[in-house]
């Protein structure tokens, strides 16, 4: 992460997070962990009639961790799974490198991650939280 | 000593003039003398060991069983055959855990420490799943010390098995084996001691420790990957079932049954890693070539220095004790505010190679109320300049990271 300006994204979600709270009225939720590192987190949503209208999580774990889980439930508040899941899907290519610029720019702020592509031991961080929405997401579809 | 001299010993250092290298706990340089050994066993003498009739065979066999009488005199083992190759500590342990495992039954005890890697914990997990064993732990303070009492407290009459590191690869913390082992050996127990983080670093003697087992890894102390050690008591090895079973450990094969080989042949199940054991014994004899009176003293003083400094700056918390002396180049840490993740990542990016996460001791982590944490830890060749290097980074990080100090 050289690049300061993202630096700066990613410093400014992990000191003061915007979602990472409890969620009392939350209707589903699921842990996410990376056991080699340590990143744990609890993702809360709230879903009605199919599209999440609240979202938070609590946990600990690395800058990019945390702020990357705070980043996703800023752009998914009000989403549709549908729509969560297809952003979701973006971000997970992204790491991969495997996105175009067009699709990086849906994610809005969470397109400061791109360069994690180039930082393998990373990667497991950045996809925490949108691996575990992503897992929530096929829970309440299927 | 002149230590500039030793680090031209090592090509990675050469090559890398820039790289502050902090994780020699993780695994160690290598000298290039041991490199060269490697590729002159395959060059020279390459041939499967212990089978063949043909001189070339011979000659591999020969090397192989001259490093284990070597490394049987760098550790005062005395009989060679007690000396058994593995591919590392995790292996040797393995192989203790299956052969002696399967002499406990339910209602038995096996104790270790808290402060052990996850191959020292593990292993006897399922062997108690296997035979209703239990594994009991004994803690230690917050500054790493296991004491007397707290062992005797955990010690019991059923007490069978007691498996202790003697450098705590967390808090660099030393354990008084030689106390542990002879308390162990009044209850009747076995006693097995971790070398992983020891054996690099001081002289180790089994016979003077008087403990039954030791186990190490060749990678921590400048060999080669995959070749490791298990030493064992003779008559202790000769009663014991073999772990890995199959080609040049049996006597006679019939349709049913096998007959075992000799100790220490029993327990080297398959083709060995002759030109590692090639490659640790010429690690050894680079040791002998610096003298470990020389090694201690200079990691004393890269320890008294990493000490002082890392302890000097505001927000890095050290983990364990708090004299400087007991931290055996080992220096986990914390600084407040910053995931270790991102310690490490920072210290990268300037240059320095430091380990983040839980070190495979999530058990003492927990015990001593920290998820995980960062660390640091020393080697010979490195020196003063690096460590003031890790420092400066370190004072950086928080800015770096979006604190106002």
């Amino acid at each position: 992460m050289q690049n300061s300006f993202y630096r700066e994204i990613i410093n400014d979600h992990n000191l003061h997070p915007v979602n990472k709270h409890e969620l009392q009225d939350a209707n589903t939720e699921l842990r996410g962990v990376n056991p080699s590192c340590g990143d744990d987190i609890v993702l809360r949503l709230k879903v009605e009639d199919g599209r999440i209208t609240d979202g938070a999580f609590t946990g600990d774990g690395c800058a990019i961790s945390q702020a990357s889980a705070d980043i996703m439930l800023e752009l998914i508040n009000g989403k549709t799974l549908e729509e969560a899941k297809h952003l979701c899907d973006i971000f997970l290519r992204m790491i991969k490198g495997d996105a175009s610029p067009e699709q990086i720019e849906q994610l809005e702020e969470a397109g400061a991650f791109t360069d994690i592509s180039h930082m393998p031991a990373r990667v497991k961080c950045a996809v925490l939280g949108w691996h575990t929405l992503d897992n929530i997401i096929d829970q309440r579809i299927t | 000593m002149n230590w500039n001299d030793v680090r031209n010993d090592f090509p990675l250092i050469i090559k890398h003039p820039k790289i502050a290298y902090l994780d020699s706990a993780a695994t160690s340089q290598r000298p290039a003398s041991v490199i060269e050994a490697e590729q002159e066993f395959y060059v020279n003498y390459n041939a499967n060991p212990l089978r063949g009739l043909y001189d070339l065979s011979q000659e591999a066999t020969e090397r192989y069983e001259t490093a284990r009488q070597r490394i049987s005199e760098f550790i005062g083992a005395g009989d060679p055959a007690q000396i058994i190759f593995t591919r590392n500590s995790t292996e040797s342990l393995n192989l203790l855990a299956y052969s002696l495992g399967a002499t406990l039954s339910s209602g038995d005890e096996i104790l270790v420490s808290i402060m052990e890697h996850h191959s020292n914990i593990v292993p006897w997990q399922q062997v108690c799943k296997r035979t209703g064993a239990s594994l009991k732990f004994v803690e230690c303070d917050e500054q790493g010390v296991i004491t007397k009492e707290a062992f005797e407290a955990c010690l019991t009459d059923k007490t069978r098995i007691v498996s202790m590191t003697q450098v705590s690869n967390v808090l660099g913390v030393k354990n008084d084996i030689k106390l542990f082992a002879s308390l162990a050996h009044e209850k009747g127990a076995l006693f097995i001691c971790d070398g992983a983080q020891s054996v690099p670093h001081m002289p180790v003697d089994v016979a003077d420790l008087d403990v039954d087992f030791l186990v190490f890894s060749g990678h921590k102390m400048g060999a080669p990957f995959g070749i490791g050690v298990l030493y064992g008591r003779y008559e202790l090895l000769n009663d014991m079932q073999p772990f890995l079973t199959g080609g040049e450990m049996i006597e006679f094969v019939t349709r049913e049954d096998a007959t075992w080989a000799e100790v220490p042949h029993k327990f080297e199940a398959g083709t060995v890693n002759a030109a590692g054991a090639y490659g640790l014994l010429a690690a050894i004899d680079y040791y002998r070539s610096i003298g470990f009176e020389n090694i201690v003293k200079r990691e004393e003083e890269l320890s008294q220095i990493a000490f002082r400094l890392l302890t000097d700056i505001p927000h890095v918390k050290l983990l364990g004790s708090k004299d400087a002396n007991n931290h055996n180049g080992i220096f986990s840490f914390t600084v407040e505010g910053v995931h270790p993740h991102d310690i490490a990542e920072i210290l990268n990016s300037d240059g320095v190679c430091i380990r983040a996460g839980h070190h495979c001791a999530q058990p003492l982590l927990k015990h001593l109320g920290v998820s995980s944490s960062a660390r640091a830890s020393l080697m010979f060749y490195n020196t003063e300049d690096e460590i003031v290097k890790l420092a400066e980074s370190l004072k950086s990080i928080r800015r770096r990271m979006g604190y106002a100090e």
